[in-house]
């Protein structure tokens, strides 16, 4: 079958650029272990509690190193559950230090939701039944909504909480 | 081409009533489109109190699900009517198709309305509507499986009348596109029918999330190509006859629906790039899988562009972009699908961006996504399809698209240019500065990020009313074209081949080595990663009713 000259160069120069751009992405996910979040952990979304780091004094900031963190979630409709203060009210906002590592982990004990750290790269799905989590790197000083990126129900948009990074 | 057939009234009348039912749809759906843009702009209440995600469900159902499938499978019934014909009982069998649709239809719609299915178009569990939205929409799903048994059956008459001939290239497309729907809607009826209706009538205690989902996906991304492919069959065999020319290339036109119909199917991880629980492997996998497409893609765009060119040149227009300047601008035939493809070259842009594996996550459920189909399905798409209306609609009532009419089609599909571009520009720079999709105006606590984003809630309450005129000018083109122009001929136009063109390769026309091809392709991303999540799932999840007011 013919294949006009025009055309041929086209299509070599297109699907050129489509390997290259594959080879860029295989590049990020293979070598560099920039994976969307994938981990196949799995929980009771009745007894969130059984994980120790859904206990309820375990949720919130933890901090576990020099700047290391971890943040334990429990996404339900309408509400992301911080933990609460020395003085009981729940933790709305969440503060942690610029260039710290932290650990994100959400779960689910209702619905599916999602936990967007509103401008950043965080951004996962929480479904009932596993537990969600990436590894960042806070790095710009501000102050970031947390939104509930996922339609959990006619609250839906209620759903937040804030985090603060500091210099 | 062989020859062409008349529409005979009994036949006409079959095709204009799913075209009724998709201007319907396009009226009521713009409506809910309308008020969603008004609320999100903080200015504007719903009256009585309706929610807002009542009417964000009947925006997404009537307008992605309802218009769509009704026009086209009706736009397709007449492209098989035209080339290969329709017979008296393949016509009593669409219209039992038309009312399971119907039936499925209303009963789905009824629901929503009594706010008893507020779960969105992608109806994701463990939220649970009344049982009846899923019965509704397991009707709609068969009667659009009886239309593509219909066509498959008019081509396999037409072919069994016409040994040793090539079928007429609309039909082999049509008959592409069907079994793609075919194969992607086995998924979401799946979960419908096994997991879904069961469990929301209380017969299953628990349901599993990520199977729901997974089977969701895998008819979702197919989905958006059954949309697109009726445009493409307009774009190639068409508009190549509306600007005066000829098809480019009658194979490599069926070539590229082929490839379509291997890649556009075995893919849906991509819109489950930030789930939990699937490998990053075969997510990985799937995204290569998803490019593919990008093939099939760059041929048509080149053959398109070469008709232009072509047909121009020939008309002895000279110079480097000469051709160009004397397309039929004025002609509403051509230029309302035109800016469609325009459309599509920021909104292809925008699709190769959300299925990268991690620059998803900057755009995963913002209102860029949003944005991203409301420049491609809801712009590249329904101007093609209204361009189809302007021919079609006159061509099946026998009346004539007047100049006026003409005129008045220009002015709207220049609405939807500019509403569609405020809107969704603004959808795409909101997205990118975080603000999630499907929620009601929120201020989220007064941060300062969110009263960034009000701005552009305003602009898209702006774009959404200049598109709400664009729907009112539209519907009442379609009633104007149905009821009251001037009696006359419209023409159907089909291209045709080149006189000296090459002899389409008899190998293309192998059915069951493609749909072969197409199993082996979604076995070989599915399998896997879909025991894996059988084997390695947790407890399954009970209804939850009261989030939404269902309980
Ligand atoms: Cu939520």
């Amino acid at each position: 079958m013919h294949l006009h000259k025009y055309e041929k160069i086209w299509l070599v120069f297109g699907v050129g650029s489509l390997i290259f751009f594959l080879l860029i992405l295989g590049f990020g996910a293979f070598w560099l272990g920039t994976h969307p979040q994938s981990h196949g952990v799995t929980i009771d979304p009745n007894n969130l509690e059984a994980h120790e780091a859904f206990e309820p004094e375990n949720l919130g900031v933890t901090k576990v190193a020099d700047d290391e963190y971890i943040v334990n979630i429990v996404a339900s409709a309408f509400n992301y559950d911080l933990g609460t203060d020395e003085e009981g009210t729940p933790v709305k906002n969440i503060r942690i230090p610029k260039g710290s590592t932290v650990l994100f982990q959400v779960a689910s004990p209702d619905v599916v939701h999602g936990f967007n750290v509103a401008g950043t790269n965080v951004n996962m799905m929480v479904e009932p039944g596993y537990i969600s989590s990436i590894e960042t790197v806070l790095d710009n000083v501000g102050e970031y909504t947390i939104v509930c990126n996922e339609y959990c129900g006619v609250g839906h948009h209620q759903m937040f909480a804030s985090l603060e990074v500091y210099e | 081409m062989s020859e062409k057939l008349q529409i005979a009234k009994p036949e006409s009348r079959l095709y204009m009533s799913f075209l009724y039912v998709a201007f319907i749809s396009l009226f009521i759906g713009g409506l809910m489109g309308l008020l969603q843009t008004l609320v999100r702009s903080g200015e504007f209440t719903m009256p009585w109190g309706v929610d807002y995600y009542q009417i964000l469900t009947l925006h997404g159902v009537i307008l992605g699900l309802v218009l769509t499938t009704y026009f086209i499978i009706g736009f397709q019934y007449s492209l098989m009517g035209k080339t290969v014909g329709i017979s008296f009982k393949q016509r009593k069998m669409a219209w039992i198709g038309f009312w399971v649709m119907v039936i499925g239809t209303i009963m789905t719609a009824i629901t929503i309305l009594l706010g008893k299915a507020s779960v969105l178009y992608t109806f994701y569990a463990p939220l649970q509507a009344h049982p009846v939205f899923y019965i509704g929409l397991a009707f709609v799903i068969i009667g659009s499986w009886i239309a593509a048994f219909v066509n498959f059956r008019q081509l396999y008459v037409w072919k069994q009348k016409h040994p040793n001939e090539k079928s007429p290239l609309l039909a082999f497309m049509v008959v592409i596109n069907m079994i793609m729907w075919v194969i992607a809607s086995l998924g979401v009826a799946v979960a419908v029918v096994v997991q879904f209706i069961p469990w929301s009538l209380g017969y299953a205690e628990t349901i599993n999330v990520l199977i729901s989902r997974t089977l969701f996906w895998y008819f979702g991304h197919p989905l958006v190509y059954f949309w697109l492919l009726p445009a493409y069959m307009a774009w190639y065999a068409i508009i190549p006859k509306i600007i005066g020319g000829k098809i480019f290339s009658d194979s490599l036109a069926r070539i590229a629906f082929i490839l379509l119909l291997f890649f556009s199917i075995p893919v849906g991880f991509h819109h489950q790039l930030t789930e939990p629980g699937i490998d990053p492997i075969w997510k990985f996998v799937q995204v290569v899988l998803t490019f593919m497409v990008v093939i099939p893609s760059l041929m048509t765009a080149f053959s398109i562009f070469a008709t232009f060119e072509i047909t121009g040149r020939r008309k002895g227009f000279r110079g480097l972009f000469g051709w160009f300047k004397h397309l039929p601008w004025k002609d509403v035939r051509f230029l309302a699908p035109v800016i469609g493809m325009l459309a599509f070259i920021p909104g292809g842009a925008g699709g190769i961006i959300n299925a990268s594996h991690q620059m998803n996550a900057v755009v995963h459920n913002t209102i860029w996504v949003t944005g991203h189909f409301h420049i491609t399905a809801a712009t590249t798409v329904v101007l093609t399809f209204f361009g189809i209306t302007y021919w079609l609609v006159p061509h099946l009532t026998g009346r004539k698209l007047t100049k006026s009419i003409n005129r008045l089609g220009i002015i709207q599909s220049i609405f939807w240019a500019v509403g569609m571009t405020i809107m969704s520009g603004a959808m795409h720079i909101e997205g990118l500065l975080g603000a999630p999709r499907r929620s009601s105006f929120s201020t989220y606590g007064g941060t300062e990020q969110a009263s960034e984003w009000i701005g552009y809630q305003m602009a898209q309450a702006i774009g959404g009313s200049i598109l709400f005129i664009g729907i009112l000018l539209m519907v009442y083109i379609f009633i104007k074209l149905t009821f009251f122009a001037p009696k006359g001929n419209e023409e159907f136009p089909i291209a045709e081949e080149e006189e000296n063109a090459e002899q389409t390769p008899k190998w293309l026309e192998n059915w069951k080595l493609w749909i072969a091809i197409t199993i082996a392709l979604i076995l070989f991303a599915y399998t896997i990663p879909f025991v894996d999540i059988i084997q390695n799932s947790p407890p399954g999840s009970p209804a939850f009713d009261w989030p939404i007011g269902n309980s």
